[in-house]
């Protein structure tokens, strides 16, 4: 699935909203994988929250089989624009994403499209842990269930994988059927990934899948995110620029724009790129100030 | 406990106690507060006391179907029987209904129209019972006669269906004071079940949608785990209200004693409706057995809401705490 | 259940087939239906109640006096005497009520805190607020009428009774709400605690104990059965609400009911029409008080 001389062209995208030209090519080292195919691609997506504009003018392609990373100081859009890659959105009464958001070459926003099936193959995992008040069992049999499928033996054989793949199986073996809320927090997290897994989804976004575990449960989930990477792709809004760096192979900087007129601060993609090349080399002088540590 | 510098720690130098008017206060408050449980007990003492003698003279023969004031019987078997069925059929058609309604509230509508919706529901909660009992007797119980004989006619000789709705029928019975009851109990249910699905985290709902759920699915999934108990504890309480409302149950149950029955369109009667209908002429041990039944529905009714209030407690402690 | 896309196809986002979205479809009609369904006999009964009502009420109806037999039509005598009994007794009971249940929720957020006490009074009142009206009635029928005879007093009671719990849930409720802080700014002004609850929280909170207030009296208005064996029902008006039995607007609807007499119908049905006008103004007048006057609110 991998066609490089596509990819030359694909992986320039970086946006900003500075008078300087935008254009720049990315280092590709050589230990690098070339891209697999664009998975999502956006084009001048802006997202409102009523008359609010909460996100302006996001423009970038995700790649398959690879963990990007979307960072940035607070109020930046970093989970506006994460949710709108599997339409989260729609549930905020008011919100309105204009541009094009395209998934693996069909339109997300076309009139037609059910949000229903967005998500079965754009899976999500929360800040919080949010298991259902069920069994572990039921918590990770949930979306097949509702998917259709009702035969125990395969309900049992997909709990089970996705409890492998979420590297908890070992832990909640002999205990299926206790509940879900009964699990510390880093097992609870990796429940949530466990049960977004058991529908086989083709992309898992994170939206600060960490922020809420101790650094031991965080390694962890780390390390399933690198396990699994060669089978899905993984979109993750992190407030942790280590994080961003052990893990990630692409980064998108995002920022606020603030509008001294309206006093409103509006989300902007600042730069997107390899990580290595953001951390080491960002050419963006507000991308530096925060990967230094200067802001944010 | 709130931070009480004015509290009776007894260390101000500046003055050796409390001011007298301040303590008056506190035990004023203290006795209103005392006044419940008073109530509460006085109930209890007074009417069983004036239940005595029914008590007494009729031991346990008060729980057979014989209720002959004529020749001093008064076994009340029938009446707690038509509480029980009356209560049951209204919450089995208001529960549906209001959980319905809950879950519209709180998942279905946006809030621009939720307002209204409320309103016409605590217009149902303000007409008073009274008013449902004239409404029932004069103008539903003529008009649904026509329908329960329709249906008596057409199950007529069928197994279940007939025993339960078959003839004979009647505008004022069992079943309309059911329906009655659903209407005016409908209000609280609805409104306590909505308090407890709207404490359903967001968190929760949004894990079902990510997981590609329709709004059903995230209902089942996400909603009624955390809100059964709480649900659980409206319809009690549902159940509580309805064994106890009086008048409307008077006008339109049909005021027929000794009634035991699977038919449901016959005229019958519960405990608070005979107690309702027949005091005014009652003398001694017939009026000490409708005090009886008084007895009874308060220790009914009290057991109810204890069950009730203590399951809403739980549940509602036990999110907190999850 | 792949989701995996065979290279160069777009996926296809449309709706998943089969049962589903049908389900969800359905039941969220039946939603709707059961909204419906309140909105039938609510709607039946007030049609209804203004329909044969209205024809009755006159200044006459309202004021004349005094109820005339069964037998005579609509248009002599009048309901003053069930009018005046209402008033008076709903009002008596509101006068021992309120103050007392606003004292109680006051000991309850005030005073008792977190202690063992405080919980089972406040459990106890709530549970007391599913005690059946009719064993309210009987409560005072045993302990005051046997021995001091029929009065609206007694009535005042038994409506007292119904009115107490519901008056210390909603007042205890807004107390509640009323910030610590403004607690602290009198204390630290040299208050004593009595002071600080009747000239700060009290007044922080008043919007909301009165609209509670007007709620409970607008269910003690309409309540029959604890009447009906503490102030009996008579047809000429009684204004010494102390002594000898009396009458009240639902007390009456409920002996017209029964009546077979068109013209007892029809004050029955004016009666209704007047009561419900009564409860309906007293609920939107505590919505008014909930708009306007409270502070603090959820």
């Amino acid at each position: 699935m991998e066609q490089p001389e596509q990819n030359v062209a694909a992986q320039t995208e970086t946006t900003t909203e500075l008078p300087k030209p935008a254009a720049l090519q990315d280092m590709q080292p050589s230990d690098v994988p070339v891209s697999g195919p664009t998975v999502f691609e956006t084009k001048n997506v802006s997202i409102y929250y009523g008359s609010f504009r909460a996100v302006t003018d996001v423009s970038l392609a995700i790649h398959e089989n690879e963990i990007t990373a979307f960072i940035g100081p607070s109020g930046c859009g970093k989970t506006t624009v994460l949710r709108t890659l599997n339409r989260m959105n729609d549930l905020v009464p008011g919100a309105r994403v204009e541009g094009e958001v395209h998934y693996r070459g069909a339109s997300l926003y076309a009139s037609g499209v059910s949000p229903i099936s967005v998500r079965r193959r754009i899976g999500m995992v929360f800040q919080k842990p949010n298991p259902f008040p069920k069994s572990i069992y039921d918590n990770v049999a949930y979306g097949p269930r509702i998917n259709g499928i009702r035969n125990k033996a395969k309900l049992d054989e997909i709990v089970e994988k996705s409890l492998h793949q979420a590297a908890l199986w070992d832990e909640v073996k002999n205990r299926l059927n206790k509940s879900g809320l009964g699990l510390s927090g880093g097992q609870a997290q990796r429940l949530c990934i466990a049960r977004t897994l058991a529908v086989e989804p083709d992309v898992v976004l994170m939206d600060e899948p960490c922020s809420a575990l101790d650094p031991i449960a965080t390694g962890r989930i780390e390390d399933l995110m690198r396990d699994i990477r060669s089978q899905y792709t993984i979109v993750i809004v992190t407030h942790n620029m280590q994080q961003a760096t052990r893990v990630s192979d692409r980064t998108a900087f995002y920022s606020v724009l603030r509008d001294e007129k309206s006093d409103t601060r509006t989300g902007v993609l600042v730069e997107y790129g390899r990580t290595a090349q953001i951390f080491e080399d960002p050419q963006d002088s507000r991308t530096q100030a925060y990967v230094t540590g200067r802001m944010g | 406990m709130k931070a009480d510098p004015a509290g009776t720690a007894g260390s101000a130098p500046l003055s050796q106690r409390r001011p007298l008017g301040d303590r008056g206060f506190q035990i004023l408050a203290l006795a209103s507060g005392l006044l419940v449980l008073v109530i509460l007990v006085l109930i209890a003492v007074s009417t069983s006391q004036q239940a005595a003698s029914w008590f007494s003279s009729e031991g346990l023969k008060i729980f057979t179907n014989n209720w002959d004031t004529a020749n001093n019987h008064f076994g009340a078997l029938s009446f707690i029987f038509g509480t029980a069925l009356t209560a049951l059929i209204a919450i089995l058609i208001a529960v549906p209904v209001s959980v319905g309604i809950a879950l519209l509230l709180t998942e279905v509508v946006s809030y621009r129209w939720s307002r209204p919706i409320v309103y016409v529901v605590d217009l149902l909660a303000v007409i008073p019972s009274v008013v449902w009992g004239l409404w029932g007797i004069l103008v539903f119980a003529p008009w649904v006669q026509h329908i329960y004989a329709s249906i008596a006619s057409g199950v007529n000789g069928v197994p279940v269906l007939g025993a339960l709705f078959g003839p004979p029928t009647s505008g004022a019975s069992f079943f309309t004071c059911g329906i009655i009851l659903a209407f005016m109990i409908t209000p609280i249910v609805t409104s306590l079940s909505r308090e407890v699905i709207a404490t359903v985290p967001q968190i929760d709902k949004e894990g079902a949608y990510a997981l590609g759920a329709t709004r059903w699915e995230m209902i089942t999934g996400a909603v009624w785990p955390h809100s059964q108990g709480g649900v659980v504890g409206a319809v009690l309480l549902g159940l509580g209200r309805a064994m106890g409302e009086t008048i409307a149950a008077a006008l339109v149950i049909g005021s027929a004693a000794n009634v035991i029955t699977t038919h449901l369109f016959v005229p019958g009667y519960n405990m608070p409706a005979v107690i309702a209908n027949q005091f005014g002429e009652a003398s001694g041990t017939f009026r000490s057995a409708l005090m009886g039944l008084g007895v009874l529905l308060f220790i009914f009714t009290i057991i109810i809401n204890v069950l009730a209030r203590g399951i809403v407690e739980r549940s509602a402690r036990r999110k907190r705490g999850a | 259940m792949t989701a995996m896309v065979a290279p160069g196809q777009a996926p296809d986002l449309r709706e998943p087939k089969g049962w589903r979205r049908s389900k969800n479809r359905i039941m969220t009609t039946l939603m709707v239906v059961a909204f419906v369904l309140t909105i039938i006999p609510l709607g039946f009964v007030l049609f209804t109640v203004i329909a044969k009502g209205a024809s009755i009420i006159s200044w006459q109806f309202l004021t004349g006096s005094p109820i005339p037999p069964n037998v005579l039509p609509a248009g002599i005598g009048g309901l003053w005497p069930a009018v005046l009994g209402t008033l008076l007794i709903t009002g008596l009971a509101t006068l021992m009520a309120v103050p007392l249940g606003v004292l109680g929720a006051i000991y309850l957020n005030e005073y008792g805190g977190k202690g063992w006490l405080a919980a089972l009074i406040g459990f106890m009142s709530d549970v007391m607020t599913g005690v059946p009206s009719i064993v309210m009635g009987l409560f005072i029928f045993s302990i005051w009428v046997l021995h001091f005879g029929y009065s609206g007093l007694a009535g005042a009671f038994a409506l007292g009774c119904l009115m107490l719990p519901v008056v210390i849930r909603s007042s205890y409720e807004m107390l509640r709400l009323v910030p610590d802080p403004l607690r602290e700014a009198s204390y630290a002004l040299g208050a004593t605690k009595s002071r600080v609850t009747v000239t700060v929280v009290l007044p922080a909170a008043i919007g909301g104990i009165v609209s509670g207030a007007l709620l409970a009296i607008a269910r003690a208005a309409g309540e029959t059965a604890p009447l009906l064996f503490t102030i009996l029902t008579v047809t000429t008006a009684n204004p010494n609400v102390f002594s000898g039995p009396n009458t009240s607007l639902p007390s009456q609807i409920f002996s017209n009911a029964t009546q077979p007499y068109v013209g007892a119908q029809d004050r029955g049905w004016g009666a209704a029409l007047t009561l419900i006008v009564i409860c309906f103004i007293l609920m939107i007048a505590a919505r008014v008080v909930t708009a306007r006057f409270t502070r603090y609110s959820r």
